[in-house]
């Protein structure tokens, strides 16, 4: 894996370094990771997987908790709406 | 379909922090199958997460994690516990991939999290916990030239500010709620504990200029769609201050989930235990913050005694019985130092969101008499996290205790519920 790369946040280009999580791609883009109940756009909390704040669509696949996963070449992230 | 494995153990750890390595380590000294099964993408738990050369502790972590890697110890990370089908087995699963693991001795090292508390505007993103902006920046964010505000309570406000520092941040100020008058009984008290001295030296320098402020808490955070800044109390003044992101917490909370649904007793919160860590379900050991909030080293110990105590080497465990006495005095001085003050139950105004997951406003809980009532008829604690955030929230707010734990543990997916083994496939060696 390179030592640096870009993902796609929302349509975005963003680059990352390898072994950066989704959670900091998605912080780095200035995009919520999902939109609450309510409506109103959420990013990570507790940074290890237990508050569920952070998770988004990756790669198409959606509630998933982007602090635990980490950034791949090529990867598509999107808000969870 | 998903991959489903079984595995044996003679002891099995769940956890990779300090507790569960030191536990791991120490019972496969005695030549017997041992695993540890962790979350987290490497062990290392979320103080030495990172790796081995950050940090007031990195000798520490790096020679224990070098004697995991040595100790022929089956390492599963990226696996989450989920359920406990029957007496001896407990069920992980990974991205996709389910684990039956079965044991003759379980030691849970199930660590700790932040506690937040809820006031308004703490919802907006790039509010996190201080410990969970820490390890956001361990995974890559960075952190130059960024203004963040450090608040809430406890001993890891100052170790998040020196690290954030470390990386470029600049820190306007960090918040302390409790009184200078605790922390200097703290200040005192610490000279029975002189390593923890060097560490809070260490810490002292790499902060020094920093604006520390006592008696000291968010009222609020402000922005549109992000953070933008925050409004803070001091000794019965308001000021606002500017930054990127709040990094607030208030101090631990045990994870003591996993536990509770073995069926293991609690105390106060905390999981009981006996002299040799173990608790009140035969076969079932406790080490580290379940058992008490007492940081690194005594989790390490404790870790230890779980190890050799769940391997039948009762002397030796005994011999540590001291040291782990000495920690423990050092873990009721600072559950003393930064116990929250109540001020703190009058931050959330009536449309602030105490839950999270399903957006339950204060408005609506306060008029219920306990958790499980407030559960009932609002969601509160029924979303993803299970009650994680918002329970101990709640706990503090409205005195509510928690209720019992049911599987799954963790929202695991349904396919994952239902796999049966279809083939076993047959583990040579070591799995990553």
């Amino acid at each position: 894996m390179p030592s640096e790369f870009t993902v796609r946040v929302n349509g975005a280009l963003v680059s990352v370094s390898a072994g950066a999580t989704v959670a900091v791609a998605m912080v780095i883009a200035g995009q919520p990771c999902r939109n609450s109940v309510m409506g109103e756009p959420r990013g990570p909390l507790c940074g290890m997987g237990i508050c569920f704040e952070c998770r988004a669509v990756v790669n198409g696949i959606p509630h998933s908790r982007t602090c635990q996963l980490l950034c791949e070449p090529d990867m598509e992230v999107k808000t969870d709406e | 379909m998903n991959n489903y494995s079984r595995e044996q153990f003679d002891v099995l750890v769940v956890g990779g922090g300090p507790a569960g390595i030191a536990a791991a380590v120490r019972a496969a000294e005695s030549g017997v199958r041992v695993g540890v099964v962790d979350e987290n993408v490497v062990p290392g738990g979320q103080i030495w997460r990172g790796g081995p050369s950050e940090g007031p502790h990195s000798s520490d972590a790096s020679s224990w994690l070098l004697r995991l890697k040595k100790a022929g110890v089956i390492v599963l990370c990226g696996k989450r516990v989920f359920h406990h089908p029957e007496a001896g087995v407990i069920m992980a699963e990974g991205l996709d991939d389910v684990w039956e693991l079965s044991y003759r001795n379980l030691v849970l090292a199930t660590g700790a999290r932040e506690r937040f508390l809820p006031f308004p505007g703490w919802t907006l993103p790039n509010v996190m916990g201080a410990g969970g902006l820490q390890a956001l920046v361990k995974s890559g964010l960075p952190a130059q030239g960024k203004r963040v505000v450090v608040a809430g309570t406890g001993p890891l406000l100052l170790a998040v500010a020196a690290y954030l520092r470390q990386h470029g941040a600049e820190i306007p100020l960090i918040c302390e709620q409790t009184s200078w008058r605790r922390l200097a009984r703290f200040g005192m008290s610490l000279m029975s504990h002189p390593g923890k001295i060097t560490q809070g030296l260490q810490l002292k320098r790499d902060i020094a200029g920093v604006p520390f402020e006592a008696n000291s808490w968010i009222i609020a955070a402000h922005g549109e769609k992000a953070l933008e800044g925050v409004t803070v109390s001091h000794a019965g003044r308001t000021g606002v201050i500017k930054c990127d992101y709040l990094a607030c917490g208030f101090h631990l909370v045990p994870n003591t989930e996993l536990a509770i649904l073995l069926g293991c007793r609690t105390r106060n919160g905390y999981v009981q235990v006996n002299d040799l860590q173990q608790t009140t379900v035969e076969g079932i050991l406790c080490a580290g913050e379940p058992t008490g909030i007492g940081g690194v080293d005594l989790a390490l110990i404790e870790g230890q005694i779980a190890g050799l105590a769940a391997t039948g080497r009762t002397s030796e465990a005994q011999a540590l019985f001291p040291k782990r006495e000495r920690f423990r005095r050092f873990a009721r001085l600072l559950d003393a130092t930064f116990c929250l003050r109540s001020e703190l139950r009058s931050l959330p105004s009536p449309d602030t969101l105490i839950c999270r997951c399903e957006d339950v406003p204060y408005s609506r809980l306060r008029e219920h008499t306990s958790w499980r009532s407030a559960k009932l008829h609002t969601r509160c604690g029924m979303g993803p996290c299970q009650g994680r955030i918002c329970g101990p929230a709640t706990q503090f707010l409205f005195k509510w205790n928690p209720d019992s734990v049911r599987p799954p543990l963790f929202p695991a997916r349904v396919e994952l519920l239902a796999a049966q083994p279809q083939s076993i496939p047959e583990v040579t060696g070591e799995i990553q």
